[in-house]
């Protein structure tokens, strides 16, 4: 019996502009009024065991979020064997219900129960895909600079961190940078947009959207910044820890990477 | 009328906080604006993260939206940075809801809770694109209303603000949107905004301060008069009598991003009669009247359903005098209200050990600190304030504390009361000493903080004609305390900023001609005067000296019984006289009991208005502190009893 579910989530529009530990505020509730037995930890101030992955930075959307929720053992078995099942008989309803418990614009894409094995998201994933929509400079003139940047040995970031000033090197992080065709579903914002596809790595440090747009040139203006996946890597494969198959059921690949070697 | 919205969007990036700016709170309404509606934006004049959870602009905010000819959204005061970056875009204020621009609307009503937000009051109407001042308003311009406890004191708003409305909004609410409806329904060439303000006027509660001529003779006023048949001599304020007839917020709303109070809120009663008379709150919300238990419950189940709060306050003055508090709290603790884990919280807690035990029941997670109000640190004090705590009883409340795992301890005073002494103001540090000395019988390494606040008197209260305490004095005894507390090991003294006292004091007491140094200050660039990185006091100097007014004319000065006071011609239900006597007895030391429990003093609250306190229980709460059941026998003017059994020292 599962006692831990994965599930991924979206956050586009408006609701963008709230910030990680908003968003963890937003689940809690809406795990509350799911009814969902959420265990919860121990000690004086017992909080539920929710784990959430990388942090979105606050005014990027994504679809592609995940949070682990450790269930609490059930009393007594209940018709599928699973913490959920008095409530919501399949996980495909348990999605939906957490959809409608959650503020607009933040969506179940999918929820899989998780093998007791599995380890944690922040471990896990290693890199991110994201869409960017830029403008400020031509196309052709952001195509230079993307060349520039990526023939360069390394890129040189200022960073803050507990008050200090960091020189870090952003370079390593950035595993590839160019130009796409406007993303489904992404209306331009501006005038003259551009879009960007990019993967960054997330050791030794991510990449934040923006200080990736602000080393291809001041006058590059992010518009708007879409994380479209998050990716496991092992031995030369890659996979997003819950995705959802060409019939709309949700797997957890690294149970399919187990199960086909 | 569009959205800001494509507007608004590319300016969230640079800002910080965005989320205030972009509404989607559970429980909010998206309206659809028609003909035959009076549209309202609902305003809090501070950041979104203190205006959200007000409770009264909640309310008003659900009655006009289930009305069919009314509408409302909300808009809270944009930070600086964001008030630059609209300023800069041209961007005008804004409702969260549709970000419609605030001209969209017929009313802007702003809630009035603190005196120090007035400059932010200039700026948001301001920003609205409307005229600050009322008389260069034309009938094409958005009604300025205003609410709130400040308005028992709104003279110096009142050349800004069109109509503001005192005492409880529920009823009132819907007879003002009658009166903009049928006004509005008027072909718009023929519109008058001088026939909109009579008609105002004439609703009960209402006071339209264009509609009266204030005469002055130095620093006081010599009369108020009315200049329209429609403005009454007196305005008196509107009191619902019974709060089971209004279950609201029934869809609280639930933000998306952090504010204070962030919990479920039900409010268990309205008004207070401890009568501690530097309370304007206590005073002007009477009498009590209570929600019954059963709504309580049925409210906190609803509420915790619909919001998934795990956290619920059960609000009102002196939350702990609520008859049913131990059956509330028990139900809710026990599970009656939802099968989930739930915390209470309690905002006001009485000083006394039954409270606490209540209190220890409810607090099974974050046992981290409690926060008493003693607010005058010796016997004598606290008798001519009339907050009857005697040593005995806040002891009794540190020792449960500690001795049920509290840590820390959290003692709010005033210094500045009237008549005080130094030995009053040392008298806090001598309980924070003694509270510490407790604490270390129960727990290792105990803390008491002594949060310090400058008194500042308010209207309608007994302390009305008191002199404040200059700026300089507060500082002398904030000194004296900070040297008497360095040598206590776990105790700790905060205090607020005296500077920031005095300049409440400005706009507490002050008459209409503080509205010219409230928009010197604002056209100085002084908005969020209540946040001390904010606050400066020499723009509120130099626009004083500008006006020919000072901080002596108008906080510093005591008044005496034949003074006309700026608001004599506004009413929050009490007899002047029985404030004026109120006022004596505490200069004489003589306490008043609680009339919930004891008879009537007449103060006017309940007989003049035809109501009665509306409380479940005729007897006091068990614990029996804070006067009730105590000797307070009057005549005996020096409390020799009281003080010798107080510390056993």
């Amino acid at each position: 019996m599962a006692d831990r579910l994965r599930v991924r989530f979206a956050k586009v529009g408006k609701i963008r502009f709230t910030s990680h530990r908003d968003v963890a505020r937003m689940w809690e509730r809406a795990l509350r009024r799911s009814g969902l037995p959420v265990a919860r930890s121990q000690g004086f101030n017992p909080r539920p065991l929710v784990a959430f992955g990388l942090a979105l930075p606050t005014g990027c959307e994504s679809l592609a979020e995940y949070l682990d929720v450790t269930l609490a053992p059930t009393q007594d078995a209940s018709p599928a064997g699973q913490p959920w099942g008095d409530t919501y008989p399949d996980l495909g309803s348990l999605g939906a219900a957490l959809s409608e418990f959650l503020p607009d614009g933040v969506d179940v894409v999918a929820a899989a129960a998780l093998g007791g094995g599995a380890s944690s998201l922040q471990q896990e994933v290693s890199s991110c895909s994201w869409e960017l929509e830029v403008h400020g400079v031509t196309a052709s003139e952001l195509i230079e600079r993307v060349e520039r940047l990526l023939d360069a040995p390394s890129v040189s970031v200022q960073r803050e961190r507990k008050g200090r000033q960091f020189d870090d090197d952003l370079r390593p992080s950035v595993r590839s940078l160019a130009l796409c065709e406007p993303p489904q579903g992404m209306d331009p914002s501006g005038r003259s947009s551009s879009w960007l596809r990019a993967e960054t790595a997330t050791r030794p440090r991510g990449v934040r959207p923006r200080e990736l747009v602000e080393v291809l040139g001041t006058d590059v203006v992010l518009a708007r910044a879409r994380r479209t996946q998050q990716w496991i890597e092992r031995d030369g494969d890659r996979w997003e820890p819950l995705s959802v198959d060409d019939f709309g059921r949700a797997v957890i690949a690294s149970h399919a990477m187990e199960r086909a070697s | 009328m569009d959205t800001l919205w494509p507007s608004i969007e590319p300016l969230l990036d640079g800002v910080a906080k965005p989320a205030r700016y972009i509404g989607g709170e559970q429980g909010a309404t998206v309206p659809l604006h028609g003909a035959g509606q009076v549209a309202w934006l609902l305003i809090y004049p501070d950041t979104y993260e203190i205006g959200l959870p007000n409770q009264g602009l909640q309310i008003l905010y659900e009655l006009l939206n289930e009305r069919p000819d009314a509408l409302a959204e909300r808009s809270y005061a944009p930070w600086l940075d964001m008030e630059s970056a609209m300023r800069g875009a041209g961007v005008p204020l804004f409702s969260v809801e549709n970000h419609l621009a605030a001209r969209a609307f017929d009313v802007l009503a702003f809630n009035l809770s603190a005196e120090l937000i007035y400059t932010n009051v200039l700026n948001l109407i301001d920003l609205a694109g409307v005229a600050v001042r009322g008389a260069e308003r034309t009938a094409a311009d958005p009604l300025v209303l205003a609410g709130g406890h400040c308005t028992f004191n709104p003279e110096p708003l009142a050349d800004f603000v069109d109509a503001f409305v005192l005492g409880d909004g529920e009823e009132v609410v819907g007879e003002i949107n009658q009166v903009v409806g049928a006004w509005l329904a008027d072909e718009p060439g023929l519109r008058r905004r001088a026939d909109l303000l009579e008609g105002l006027a004439a609703v009960d509660g209402v006071y339209v301060p264009s509609l009266y001529r204030v005469d002055f003779d130095g620093p006081a006023v010599t009369e108020v008069v009315p200049l329209s048949p429609k403005a009454p001599p007196v305005v008196v304020k509107r009191t619902i009598s019974d709060l089971a007839e209004w279950p609201y917020p029934k869809r609280q709303l639930v933000p998306l991003t952090e504010v204070v109070h962030d919990r479920l809120n039900v409010e268990v009663f309205r008004g207070c009669t401890r009568g501690c008379r530097f309370c304007q709150a206590g005073m002007i919300t009477r009498p009590v009247r209570e929600r019954p238990a059963t709504q309580v419950r049925s409210m906190i189940r609803a509420g915790l359903e619909r919001t998934g709060y795990d956290e619920v306050a059960l609000t009102s003055l002196s939350t702990a005098d609520f008859s049913s508090i131990e059956d509330t709290v028990r139900a809710v603790v026990g599970g009656d209200c939802g099968d989930q884990q739930v915390s209470v919280s309690l905002p006001s807690l009485r000083v006394d050990a039954f409270t606490v035990a209540t209190a220890t029941q409810i607090a099974h997670a974050r046992r981290t600190g409690l926060t008493f109000a003693p607010e005058g640190g010796t016997w004598r004090m606290r008798r001519i304030i009339n907050k009857l705590i005697t040593e005995e009883d806040l002891y009794s409340a540190v020792d449960a504390a500690f001795s049920n795992g509290w840590r820390r301890v959290k003692l709010y005073f005033l210094i500045g009361l009237p008549t005080e002494l130094d030995e009053d103001v040392l008298g806090i540090a001598e309980l924070g000493r003694r509270c510490v000395e407790i604490g270390r019988g129960h727990v290792r390494g105990p803390t008491v903080v002594a949060s310090v606040g400058g008194f500042v008197p308010k209207p309608q209260t007994p302390f009305q004609w008191f002199g404040q305490d200059t700026a300089a004095e507060l500082r002398r005894k904030v000194n004296l305390l900070k040297d008497a507390c360095r040598s206590v090991r776990g105790l700790s003294l905060r205090w607020h900023d005296p500077e920031a006292s005095v300049v409440e004091g400005l706009a507490s007491r002050g008459d209409r001609r503080m509205g010219a140094v409230i928009e010197r200050v604002w056209r100085a660039g002084g908005t969020f005067q209540e946040w001390s990185e904010c606050f400066d006091l020499s723009l509120w100097e130099d626009a004083l000296a500008a006006e020919g007014l000072s901080l002596e004319s108008v906080a510093y000065r005591d008044r005496d019984q034949s003074e006309v006071l700026p608001w004599d011609h506004l009413s929050a239900g009490l007899h002047k006289d029985f404030l004026w006597s109120d006022w004596q007895d505490a200069l004489a030391s003589v306490a008043v009991e609680d009339c919930r429990w004891t008879p009537c003093y007449d103060c006017g609250a309940c007989t003049d208005a035809g109501l009665e306190h509306v409380v479940a229980s005729g007897t006091a709460p068990a614990g029996g502190s804070q006067g009730t059941g105590q000797d307070l026998s009057v005549g005996d003017r020096v409390p020799v009893r009281f003080v010798s059994t107080a510390g056993a020292r």
